[in-house]
Order: C-alpha cells, then structure tokens, then sequence
C-alpha cells in the first residue's frame, strides 16, 4: 500500500495555537572549497493558515536558500543544516525519511520559482506537466488528469484552457508561464505556497496581475503564503507580515503596516528610503552605502555595521539578538529606539 | 517538414559536386601512371597503352574528364568503370554492405555503451566508479585503433578459441555473420564510445543543475522520474547529433579495422584503388559516403525537432 500524505502528517486544520509552519533557528551551510559558507544562521519565522509572510532582502541575503530548506530543495551535500527545526503543523520536517519527505513536497508544501522560462521543463507539453501532479500523486488515469489540468489553467485564467493545454512552456508569454507554475503549483491543495521570487522576471502591469491572482488563490483556499522578494513595493499590497533578511539573520520582523510606518532596523529603514518616490523626482536617488557581506567572510558582532549610519563601537563586537519591540514585532538593533524615532546619528 | 527535406536535398548537390570535383583534382595530382599500373612489371606497349589512354579519356583537360564522369553519375545513374572495365557499381556493391555493416555495428555497440556508462558515472559524479569510467575513457581515447585491433584480435580472437576450445569471435573475415562483426565494430568504435561515455556524463551533469530539475524535485516526484523521465530526455538531445554525425565517421574511418579482421569493406577498397590511381573507384566510393554524411546529417537535424519542441522546421 503506497504512503500517502495524510499517513505522514496528519490532515486537517493546524492543531490550537501551533501555527501552519514554523521555522526555528534554522541554519544553513555550504561546505565548498573555498570555506564554508553560512548562507542562513538562526532564521526563525512562522506562517499561519490564511496568513501572507513576506521575506525581504537582497541576493545572498539567505532569503531563498530558507525557503529551499523548507521544500527539501537543496543539495547535500554541498548544503548541510547543522541545526534548527523546520515544524510543519507540529511535525519537523527535517527528521522525516527522504521517502516521507516527498510525500509532503509539492501536496502539502509547494513552491513556486522565479523564471518560470527555465523553471518549466521545456520538452514536455504544459498540460502533461500539469497533469503529473495528479498522476503520480493521486494515482489518476492520464484522461483525467489531463482534464484536471485543464480545470486548473481555467483557475489561473489561462484564456482557451483546452486547446493551450497541449503547448509547451516556450510558446506562452512570460505572464502565462508564471500562470502555470501557479497552476502546477496549487493542483493538489497544498497549505503552504513558497514563491520565490513570482514577479521578478515580468513586466509591472503582468506583476500586478500575478500577485492579485496569488491573493485570490490564497483567499479561496486558505494556504499560508511565503511571499520572497526584494520588491517593497509588492509587500505593501498584499502581506500580512514581513520578515526582512541581512546576511543570513532576520534582522527585524513586524506587521506590514507598522513597518511601513516606522522601520525599527537601520537597514529595513535605509530600504525604504532607497524606493525612488515621485515627489523627490529630480533628487539624487538615495542608495545604501557599501556593498552586501561576503558570506565567507562575514563583518563581526552585526553584519551590517560596515554599512550602518546608526553604528556606535559595541556594534563591531556584540552580535545583537531580535530585541522584543512589542508581541508582533521585533528588530535585531542595538539601537532600535533611536532608529524609530528616526534620529540619524 | 516535407518542404524542409526538399530544401535539404537541393543544397546537398552542390555538396556533392563539390566533394567529387576536389576528390577527382586530388587523385589527378597523384603521382604514377595509371595504364602503366595495369601491365605490373612490364613496359607497356606504347600504341595499346594510348588505345586505353584514349578510351579512358586520359589525354583530355581535367576539367572534360571530370564532366565526362559526372555527366554519367547524373543522367544515367552510372559510376563509370574501373580500368580493367568493371563497373563501379558492381565494386561497390557487396563492399559497401560490408562497411554498413560494421558501421551500424559500431555505432548501436557506441549507443549502448557509451551511453550507458556516461549515465552510470553521471549518477555517481565524484564516486569510485565515476572515476574509474573516467580513467578508462581517457585509456580509450589515448590508444591507437591499431593497438586496439591487434590486441583484441589476439586476445578475443585467437587466445579465447586456444583456451576454451569454442569459436567465439572469428579472428578475420566475414563467414559468420554478425559475430564476426562484433570484435571490429568494438575496435572501430572504440574512441566514440569514450568520447560519447564523457559526453553523456557532462550533458545529464549539466541538465541535472538546470532549473526545471528543480521545479521536479519541488513538486515532490520520486528521484527515479525527475532523472528517467525530466532530466533524460533533455540530456539525450545533444547526444543524437554526436550519434549521426559518427555514422558517416565510422563508415569512412573504417579503413585500418577492414584491413586488421580483413573485411571487404570499402574503406578496403579505397585504400586498394587510390594506389591504383582509379579516379572513378575512388570518386564512386567517397560520393557514397558524402551521401551518408547529409543523410545522417538530416536525419538528425529532423530527430532535433523530435526530442526538441522548441525547434520548428518551416
């Protein structure tokens, strides 16, 4: 009798308080030969049922290699993970048997990735991509998966559905790609969706109608979306909470509206003020000085203190924890109260 | 697609003509005398020697020669005759069975293993066995086919029988069928199949890091279908054209295996009549194989459109 899902994990809603997914203290590494790189160290966050996390930061922030922990993605070896708990609805994932691990991987967590070009095998017809979800995990007959299929790109709004089925990736537009990885993506109802990353590759006025689409899906059915971008200007729209990454670490975390409002980091703050806004047209743009860290090779106590306006000298030394700002929020400064108030040293 | 092979076709007859055309300068160029060729050791008789030379158009401009040969392959489907009178055709024909033969031999023996182990040593990168298979292509590559026929030959061909007392691979010739095709067709193929080990290795390697893996691993396909079924079939494209470019190679670089297992292949044949200075042999047979060349060629190209959806031919 072949395992299912629900044989590993139990079905249903998340139990009382413990939310949809959590990961604790996790950490990242990759042992490559030039030393070994810490891309995540002690990230810790949670999604609830119904709820949107956006995870902010730049490339090498460790934003993605977190998520790809999550889906059991990554390559180990190079990859280890030394330490931390990835809990999906009280189970950590990360103690599960490779075998049981596929079972939750694309039916109860799934992920979608950035350049849906590349991301989609460009052999095979989109419609048979589609309908593999449903033939090797649900077992279906090749019609009627196919059928599903076609419900599905009707779901995602792919315009005449049953003739495109029978394309493949390269003959739709970038918009109607990420379309089906949408689709593919949510075929088996999972509760948590990843997307790493959806709109980066599209243009601004397919971006807004990927996310609106995300949103809607979300709405229907509840999941708990991981939203990773850089893009501060998706987060505002549709998150519910942010979590903004520098060098591996969350460096502060809140609900959307309050950090929006007032930045209790120094980098979230200096991320901010670097979006190019239209009463400022004519100013010079204002950008975050210094580069990112070399993961091989990270700045002591905070990591971003090479870069920071706020520095003051126990900051090259002592590595600050997430400081508790309120029960929702928390930001990893030393001097969180003076970034809130916003008095520039 | 039809309209493609068409196009295909007519830009192969400039290929040809061209091909022919420097064959038949080259074999010109030769040093030696033909007609003298044909009296052995004895001075030919000047008057019959310039009867044949007149009758073979010897004495006309290269380029008539040419035209009188060409003009014949064209309208009348004829490749001439050799100068004892035999026709070309008739030479060629139970040679070129033979050297089709051992080509297509070489080639599924090249298919099979190389592919194969280029997949193993893919799986298992960095691995003992991926390094051993590594090491023995390098040994493959770096050894002559003329060590590699004699030795098997001996070994295989002559040795086996001594010890077991059973005829398992023919040391020469062509009595038995496809056995006596197997040794050969390894020694023929044996460089392709550590090129084309090492290639499969690279290419499913590559394809393995490429994002749509990724995606398959993500929505939670058992490891067995991400690699059979996602990586295999994009990892296979490059391979083809490798495949069908080598069957026109091993076809015409089938000299050196004909001669060692004694083959009456035309790679053989060649050899013989370019010593003999026979034009019309020696065009026959490498027109034979430029055919073989823009046929595999094509059937290759339409294979691409087979494996590749993304490659269209309008």
């Amino acid at each position: 009798m072949k395992k299912t899902s629900a044989d590993v994990l139990p079905a249903g809603g998340g139990s009382g308080n413990e939310p949809l997914l959590a990961v604790d203290d996790l950490h990242v590494e990759f042992h490559t030969r030039a030393g070994v790189v810490r891309a995540v160290n002690g990230v810790s966050y949670t999604v609830r049922a119904g709820e949107t996390l956006a995870v902010l930061g730049e490339s090498g922030s460790g934003k993605s290699v977190t998520a790809q922990a999550i889906m059991g993605i990554l390559d180990m070896p190079p990859a280890v993970i030394p330490k931390g708990e990835i809990r999906f609805k009280g189970t950590d994932v990360l103690k599960l048997s490779e075998r049981d691990r596929t079972q939750v991987r694309g039916e109860r967590i799934a992920m979608i990735f950035q350049d849906a070009l590349s991301a989609l095998n460009p052999v095979f017809t989109v419609g048979w991509q589609i309908s593999e979800m449903f033939r090797v995990h649900r077992g279906m007959s090749k019609g009627a998966a196919m059928k599903k299929a076609v419900e599905l790109m009707d779901r995602v709004r792919i315009p005449a559905a049953k003739q495109r089925v029978h394309d493949y990736p390269h003959q739709f537009s970038g918009g109607m790609r990420q379309r089906i990885m949408i689709a593919m993506s949510i075929a088996l109802d999972p509760e948590v969706l990843i997307a790493d990353e959806p709109t980066t590759a599209l243009d601004v006025t397919v971006q807004a109608q990927i996310m609106e689409l995300l949103a809607e899906l979300q709405r229907e059915s509840q999941m708990g979306l991981i939203l990773i971008t850089h893009d501060l200007g998706v987060v505002a729209d549709v998150a519910d909470k942010i979590a903004v990454m520098y060098g591996g670490r969350i460096v502060e975390n809140a609900p959307v509206h309050d950090i929006y409002k007032a930045p209790a980091h120094p980098y979230t703050k200096g991320l901010l003020d670097s979006i190019p806004r239209v009463d400022q047209k004519g100013q010079e743009l204002y950008a975050i000085k210094g580069l990112p860290p070399n993961l091989l090779s990270m700045p002591t106590g905070c990591a971003f203190h090479p870069r920071c306006p706020y520095r003051q000298e126990n900051c090259v030394t002592d590595t600050p924890p997430l400081y508790e700002i309120s029960g929702t929020r928390g930001s990893a400064c030393h001097y969180w109260r003076e970034v809130l108030d916003g008095e520039r040293q | 697609m039809g309209r493609y092979v068409i196009r295909r076709l007519i830009q192969a007859i400039p290929v040809l003509i061209g091909a022919t055309l420097l064959i038949y300068c080259i074999v010109f160029a030769l040093p030696g005398d033909p007609i003298a060729g044909l009296f052995g050791d004895k001075r030919p008789d000047p008057a019959i020697a310039e009867v044949l030379r007149e009758q073979y158009h010897l004495n006309d401009p290269l380029l008539l020669q040419y035209w009188y040969y060409i003009s014949g392959v064209i309208f009348r489907g004829d490749f001439g005759v050799n100068f004892a009178n035999v026709p070309v055709s008739q030479i060629m024909a139970g040679k070129f069975q033979v050297t089709l033969n051992l080509a297509v031999t070489a080639l599924v023996m090249e298919a099979i293993i190389g592919v194969g182990l280029g997949l193993w040593a893919a799986l298992r990168r960095g691995k003992a066995a991926d390094t051993l298979i590594l090491a023995a292509t390098l040994l493959l590559i770096s050894v002559p086919t003329l060590v590699t026929g004699f030795v098997l030959q001996l070994v295989l061909g002559v040795k086996l029988k001594q010890w077991t007392g059973a005829d398992i691979f023919p040391v020469a010739g062509t009595t038995e069928g496809l056995r006596s095709y197997l040794v050969p067709g390894f020694v023929l193929a044996g460089v392709s199949i550590a090129y084309l080990t090492r290639l499969t290795r690279t290419s499913l390697a590559e394809t393995l890091r490429s994002d749509y893996i990724r995606t398959a691993t993500a929505k939670g396909l058992p490891r067995r279908r991400v690699v059979g079924r996602h990586a295999l079939r994009n990892a296979l494209i490059p391979l083809v054209t490798y495949l069908g470019a080598d069957l026109g190679q091993l076809m015409g670089g089938a000299v050196i295996t004909e001669t060692i297992f004694n083959l009456q292949g035309i790679g053989n044949q060649l050899f013989t009549s370019v010593h003999l200075r026979e034009q019309p042999v020696v065009v026959g047979v490498v027109t034979i194989l430029v055919l073989v060349y823009i046929l595999a060629n094509m059937i290759v190209d339409l294979l691409y459109a087979v494996l590749d959806p993304r490659i269209r031919y309008e």
